[in-house]
């Protein structure tokens, strides 16, 4: 049983940065760069490398406005990647539960 | 095991993070005490503008005595209300550097804006009461803590959910504050007054103590 629920656990969330990420996009419809970047307390380039990632597996939405001259990201946690997060999730209790 | 405690931190990491995106957790306990000595300044200044408004043998709406009552009724409210906001984000701001969090990050913004939405329907029912003339003078500070407490109860999705129950308080004292419109100086040094320093105290206990 063990062995199925670790097959379970999503590679792409693997680093702390990237849990974070979803668990603060899971509970707030958007966000932009600077309040996830203090709410995680990382670099800027830290954040977008694991930002890019997540987007790459299509599990957060990155949307680009001007405003003024200056450039803002948002970010947004997609459906599919609310469903692969709770699946980790549900993988992660699984496992401390069957070990108690 | 190891990768077990690795587990449970992840858990735990993010059951914090969701915490602390979506509430404004840096409220702190001494600023509803000082508040609620701010009411009590503010019936202690309102009741001798009144008593002296009786005094002059309650000359009746729409004379000079009553506009200047209304008048100077208004100036204190506002400045309690003024004191009261800045006490609230002075406190705050301290715990928020404390802590290390952003002093002003979209929590602190959600909050305000919750709040602002019963508050700010609040103050213009309350400038209609005045406007319709002395007899719904009675209502005002019933409607101040009906409002005030919709605003609590709404505003702790975003904050601490303790503020959740003062508001609940706060509601029933305006609603029987209603009925009982004679006494409403009574009513207000109990909503603003006692139970902010009271609230407060039990939060500054719960949450600031070392």
């Amino acid at each position: 049983m063990p062995v199925l629920n670790i097959y379970k656990l999503n590679k792409a969330f693997e680093s702390r940065v990237r849990l974070g990420i979803m668990s603060v996009l899971m509970v707030n419809d958007s966000l932009d760069f600077n309040s996830l970047k203090e709410l995680l307390k990382v670099t800027d380039g830290n954040l977008a490398s694991h930002t890019s990632a997540l987007e790459k597996e299509g599990f957060i939405h990155i949307s680009k406005q001007f405003i003024g001259k200056k450039t803002s990201t948002t970010y947004s946690a997609t459906k599919v990647g609310m469903k692969a997060f709770e699946t980790h999730l549900d993988a992660l209790e699984k496992i401390l539960k069957n070990r108690r | 095991m190891e990768t077990d405690q690795q587990h449970i931190e992840a858990l735990q990491d993010i059951r914090h993070m969701m915490k602390q995106s979506t509430r404004f957790l840096s409220l702190s306990g001494l600023s509803g005490v000082l508040i609620g000595f701010y009411a009590l300044i503010g019936a202690y200044f309102g009741n001798q503008v009144i008593s002296n408004y009786q005094r002059n043998g309650n000359p009746g709406a729409f004379t000079f005595e009553y506009t200047t009552l209304l008048k100077e009724c208004a100036w204190i409210s506002a400045l309690v209300l003024v004191f009261s906001l800045l006490t609230a984000l002075f406190f705050s701001m301290r715990n928020a550097k404390k802590t290390g969090a952003n002093r002003f990050d979209h929590t602190a913004r959600r909050l305000m804006l919750n709040m602002m939405i019963p508050l700010v329907a609040g103050g213009m029912f309350c400038l209609a009461l005045v406007v319709n003339g002395p007899q719904m003078l009675g209502l005002i500070i019933p409607s101040m803590l009906i409002f005030y407490g919709l605003a609590l109860v709404n505003g702790s999705k975003y904050t601490l959910n303790d503020i959740r129950y003062l508001g609940l308080m706060e509601i029933v004292l305006g609603i029987a504050a209603s009925f009982f419109m004679v006494d409403g100086l009574i009513f207000w040094i109990v909503g603003f007054g006692i139970l902010h320093i009271l609230y407060g105290t039990y939060m500054w206990w719960k949450y600031e103590r070392k």
